[in-house]
């Protein structure tokens, strides 16, 4: 190799360190922006909401609006906490996955199974579609079904029966997608040792799967411990904690809406905000573990 | 067309008859017609892509799993037509070994042996499987590398390993017929000479069908050998015969090494 050719080659790679540098620290740059909306709610959260988050915020009902005033006008801790709506959320949100997750996932298996059929392809669509409706639209639907007709009021069963609807498309879309990156050769190993057909789905496609799947699953419940509107129109809400699943329930969202039309309460947002949030997260770090261990 | 069928095989383990697969338009098996001796391994040689893994796979019916994938004619086992049987029947008879392997990711080692058993939903008592588990890895030289990480997933061995396994897999439910794609392709020449060996042992009990690009393993261990060009049967005989005195030109070529 000659001088020449040598100081080339060094030159290029200098100006490629740099390049390099660059794009690094662009990326940074751009990792930073994407990140900083949710540490700055966070931190907005928790410098606002630490002051009510106490064992008791988790373990009792809603306060009444007479004793948050009180509490206000002498400078205390307002009392009570979320209680009713922690358990009416986790009540509701059991009952929609009950509901939703089967169904979603004999839909999917169907739509994997019959890629091609013209059923399967309304199918798709059709749940493309409920993606995108509006959740209140939802609630209303769950209103003329449970709400007049099934429990004849207002009902955990109604706010369950609008968040099955709203996951449902979540799972199908999940389980097929899943199901799709299955490699074929699997199904034909099983097939080959004389398996009937439904237990390869059952006992090997499924399975395989099922890290995926599960994912699909959480993601839905996730979107749905937030909603509020469906729940406005079908759970409606209860200062008690309440099991009874035909009759009013309350729901952190809806709690956090109705602590925002109440001028006495206002503070509380923060706090159940900050709870729900914790929920959420509590969730996914529970699925990635179960994730790995089953990989 | 020429009935390939060797006047010595009576009593065949299977009468392949004028079998046709096609692939939507494209027709990549043609009027395939012969007879399997019992208790042989059978090679099917040919160049790539003239149609062998085509062949195989219809005998355990695999192609119904795909709707562009016709097939045509009788292959008849026992006197059946395979066609005519519940494919779940049919394949418990056939094991099958595919190119590449494919041990089920959520089944430990030990799990994928017995895979058979568990997805036929046929109980065993604990010392049964430990014993069909044994024999099985034993038999495909694979139970010294694996017994102390039996409970560890299939899919952490080696590609080789893997498809030791996946020969033991088939062999664990004590099938008749074996069909065999390339079984070797992946092993190194220890291992592969060690499937060797098993194969010319299993024929005692078993009927093989083995598809392979491997002249020399051809001549080693199969007593019979089928030669396709282009979907076409072209010659079928004793394996020494064809290799000594091949009646085709194509096969001739092939032998010696002038295309494939
Ligand atoms: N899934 C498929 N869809 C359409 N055509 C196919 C498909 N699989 C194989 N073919 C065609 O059928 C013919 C035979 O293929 P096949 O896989 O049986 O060949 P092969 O003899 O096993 O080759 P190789 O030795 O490379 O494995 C080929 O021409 C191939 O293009
Ligand atoms: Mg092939």
């Amino acid at each position: 190799m000659n001088t020449t050719e040598n100081i080339r080659l060094q030159d290029t790679s200098k100006g490629r360190q740099l390049k390099d540098k660059l794009v690094l620290g662009m990326v940074i740059l751009l990792s930073l922006i994407t990140i900083s909306p949710i540490v700055l709610i966070i931190g907005k959260l928790i410098a606002k909401g630490y002051r009510q988050i106490s064992l008791e915020f988790l373990i009792q009902n809603t306060p009444d609006t007479y004793s948050a005033m009180t509490a206000l006008a002498n400078g205390e801790r307002i009392p009570g906490g979320i209680a009713n709506g922690i358990v009416g959320t986790l009540v509701m949100v059991t009952l929609a996955s009950l509901i939703a997750i089967p169904i979603g996932i004999i839909i999917g298996i169907y739509l994997y199974e019959n890629p091609g059929k013209r059923l399967a392809n309304f199918t798709r669509s059709l749940s493309d579609v409920m993606q995108g409706v509006p959740s209140i639209v939802l609630g209303l639907i769950s209103y003329l079904w449970v709400v007049k007709h099934v429990t004849n009021g207002y009902s955990a069963l109604a706010g369950a029966v609008s968040l099955a609807i709203m996951m449902l498309p979540m799972i199908v879309r999940s389980t097929e997608e899943t199901l799709k990156m299955i490699p074929n050769t699997l199904k034909e190993a099983a097939l080959a040792l004389g398996t009937p057909y439904h237990k390869v789905i059952l006992r090997v496609l499924i399975p395989t799967g099922f890290s995926g799947m599960f994912t699909g699953i959480l993601l839905g419940i996730s979107r749905v411990l937030g909603e509020t509107a469906p729940l406005m129109l079908t759970a409606l809400g209860s200062s008690m904690i309440n099991l009874d699943i035909t009759k009013p329930t309350s729901a952190v969202p809806l709690l956090i809406w109705e602590f925002y039309n109440d001028p006495n309460m206002i503070d509380l947002i923060w706090s159940s905000s900050l709870m729900l949030m914790a929920i959420v997260l509590i969730l996914n770090v529970i699925s990635k573990q179960i994730a790995k261990k089953t990989k | 067309m020429i009935q390939h069928t060797i006047a010595e095989i009576k009593d065949p383990a299977l009468s392949i008859q004028d079998l046709c697969v096609y692939y939507d338009k494209n027709k990549a098996v043609k009027n395939v017609s012969v007879d399997i001796k019992k208790n042989t391994v059978t090679a099917i040689m040919g160049p790539s892509g003239c149609g062998k893994s085509t062949l195989l796979r219809a005998l355990n019916r695999m192609h119904e799993l795909y709707d562009n994938i016709r097939t045509e004619g009788k292959v008849l086992i026992h006197d059946e037509n395979i066609y005519d049987v519940p494919a779940i029947k049919l394949r418990r008879q056939m094991g099958m070994v595919f190119q590449r392997p494919n041990p089920f990711p959520t089944m430990s080692i030990y799990e994928n042996v017995i895979a058979g058993y568990k997805l036929n939903g046929i109980r065993l008592k604990k010392s049964e499987k430990d014993e069909v588990v044994e024999r099985s890895l034993r038999d495909v030289a694979l139970w010294d590398e694996v017994k102390d990480t039996l409970h560890k997933k299939g899919t952490f061995l080696s590609g080789g390993q893997q498809q030791r396994l996946c020969i033991a897999r088939a062999l664990a439910f004590g099938p008749e017929i074996i069909l065999m794609d390339e079984p070797t392709s992946a092993l190194d020449p220890i291992a592969t000479s060690k499937v060797e060996d098993l194969l010319v042992k299993l024929k005692e009990n078993y009927t093989i069908i083995l598809v392979t690009h491997n002249m020399t393993q051809a001549a080693r261990i199969s007593d019979y050998s089928l030669f396709m060009y282009l979907g076409e049967l072209v010659e079928y005989g004793k394996t020494k015969n064809m290799f000594t005195n091949p009646k085709d030109p194509r096969t001739e070529q092939y032998l010696t090494g002038k295309f494939g």
